[in-house]
């Protein structure tokens, strides 16, 4: 037992978390302690450095918020808040979730299909490759405010203009690890279903698809992880109320600190649990398919 | 018709190298002028109010109209945000990178957490970072800084452990000490793994300056005039710093690519 935790690198790891949580309480104690000795001043009384400490871990808004106080928000805000309440940031995650799915599903598909023409059509690798990649080099999250206010301008509103943003996002690793991935296999492979008689039909979906299956859930782990960006930054402008970017935004305006690490948090779980869930996804089919190591 | 032409273009075989990279270049760009002349045609034809979506000659006319404001958005967003931060990020990225890989511990510590942060929503610490630098370009090169450094620090790492056991043995029998491992031998077999980094973050990058600008800048700045223009439904005006972006993003891009061609035209990608 005690041999395979010191091989792995559950002790490394745990080593490291609690130095960032170390270091996170330093720079506390360094950013909120000129507030506190501005309010001893103010007050013209003195103020030791031992009184000063305790005080930096629970102001109300602070520079920079303490891991507990963090997690006591977190905790306020979803065990003991009810779920479908506007203040619960399970609710908020929810919206935030809903979206990144919806715009996930859209890109993949978009993905896979624009891989497939690629892959079967020089003309549409020659032309459409290039402005693929160029599409990426256009900063769409910087754009996509504008995008949720014109298409609002237009009546489309709710969980389709975020989820557009998300599918930007999310077909561009697709496409990319797809047209690798049935790109695979190799030219004996090849040659093999030609001595079969394989029709085209054939040689995809007994041999291209399956060998880009590996490739394809790499990219998803990706495309996973920035349909999520997409739909927190697509929740930014002023018009949306409800959502994980929503709540960054209302936290900034109103000088809540708490609450913008309490939403950060909330994020950074969501993006782990989902890159999570499609890596058990990954395995799970390699296994069936046996290609597993 | 424009269809057929790079069809045509496309099945050609041509041996030589010159013309051929003209023609590679040509397809993509036919390609690029026909989707701009729809555009055109359909904005036009079906009266698509300009709110909605400004045909590109509107939007060109509007380029060119307005490049003193242009100039000056790009000046406080590029130059200042995006450059200094990229610099700062990929450079401690790399630095603590090469830290890291002396101790394995270290490494067995950092690199899931490293792959951790690198997939999460870091733009998020805008608002945090534009209350702790203010409203300047500091904020956003901060910002800048925390997005690039992540993706530089894990490839280079794994980039860093590419060199086979067999060219460490035989650096090993050249007596040669950590150092000289590092630069002749780990360094350039980890390139392209960094350029991997450097592309990544050179769109990253131009991303987080211009999101964080919309927590708030001085009255300069491509985010900055993105979403006030918005507010006030020019959108030319818009499309017209998207295209700037989109420029600025792609010149960067390209140029971080040419030069990966440079320093790492012996992997077989290239070759």
């Amino acid at each position: 037992m005690l041999k395979t935790l010191a091989k792995g690198s559950t002790i490394p790891v745990l080593v490291v978390t609690t130095a960032i949580i170390v270091f996170w309480y330093a720079c506390v104690v360094w950013l909120n302690a000129p507030f506190e000795r501005d309010q001893a001043e103010r007050a013209k009384k003195e103020i030791t450095f031992s009184q000063i400490l305790p005080k930096t871990m629970e102001q109300k808004r602070p520079v920079l918020p303490a891991p507990h106080q963090v997690v006591r928000e977190i905790w306020k805000t979803t065990v003991l808040k009810n779920v479908t309440s506007k203040r619960s940031l399970v609710y908020h995650a929810w919206i935030t979730l809903s979206s990144t799915l919806l715009g996930f599903a859209f890109g993949t598909l978009l993905g896979i299909a624009l891989a497939v023409g690629i892959v079967h059509s020089q003309t549409l690798d020659k032309s459409l490759m290039p402005w693929i990649i160029t599409s990426q080099t256009i900063p769409i999250l910087a754009i996509a405010p504008m995008i949720i206010v014109v298409l609002n301008a237009v009546g489309i509103s709710g969980l389709l203009p975020k989820a557009f943003i998300s599918m930007y996002l999310s077909f561009f690793p697709v496409a990319v690890g797809m047209v690798k991935g049935l790109r695979s296999p190799d030219i004996m492979q090849l040659d093999l279903m030609h001595t079969y008689n394989a029709s085209k039909a054939q040689l995809f979906w007994k041999l291209r698809w399956p060998s880009s299956i590996p490739f394809l859930f790499t990219s998803l782990k990706v495309a996973i992880a920035a349909s999520l960006v997409g739909a927190i930054v697509g929740e930014l402008p002023t018009g949306a109320i409800s959502g994980l970017g929503a709540r960054l935004l209302a936290g900034s305006y109103y000088g809540q600190t708490i609450q913008i690490w309490s939403a950060l948090f909330m994020a950074a779980f969501l993006a782990a649990s989902l890159v999570w869930l499609v890596g058990v996804i990954d395995r799970r089919v390699l296994k069936r398919m046996g290609m597993a190591q | 018709m424009a269809w057929l032409l790079v069809s045509n273009l496309s099945t050609m075989k041509i041996k030589s190298y010159i013309p051929r990279t003209i023609v590679n270049l040509t397809i993509p760009l036919i390609f690029g002028l026909t989707l701009l002349f729809l555009w055109e045609v359909l904005t036009r034809g079906l009266g698509v109010p300009s709110i909605l979506l400004p045909p590109p000659s509107q939007i060109g006319v509007r380029i060119a109209n307005s490049l003193p404001i242009l100039a000056a958005d790009f000046q406080q967003t590029f130059l200042k945000a995006v450059l200094f931060g990229y610099v700062v990020g990929c450079a401690t990225g790399f630095a603590i990178a090469i830290v890291v890989d002396r101790s394995p511990f270290m490494r067995k510590g950092l690199m899931p957490i490293g792959n951790l942060v690198a997939a999460l929503p870091i733009v998020g610490m805008a608002p945090i970072m534009v209350m702790w630098f203010g409203f300047d370009w500091q904020s956003k090169a901060a910002v800048v800084i925390v997005m690039t450094f992540f993706p530089m620090l894990v490839n280079t790492v794994a980039g860093l452990s590419t060199a086979g056991h067999m060219e460490r043995d035989l650096m090993r029998t050249y007596a040669s000490n950590y150092w000289q491992t590092l630069f002749k031998l780990r360094l350039p077999a980890a390139l392209p793994f960094i350029f991997n980094a450097l592309k990544i973050n050179s769109t990253l990058a131009l991303i987080g300056a211009i999101v964080a600008e919309f927590f708030g800048t001085p009255i300069v700045g491509m985010g900055f005039r993105i979403s006030t223009e918005v507010g006030r439904m020019n959108v030319d005006m818009v499309w017209a710093e998207i295209a700037m972006a989109a420029l600025a993003g792609s010149l960067f891009y390209g140029l971080v690519a040419l030069i990966e061609r440079r320093l790492t035209f012996w992997h077989p990608s290239y070759r």
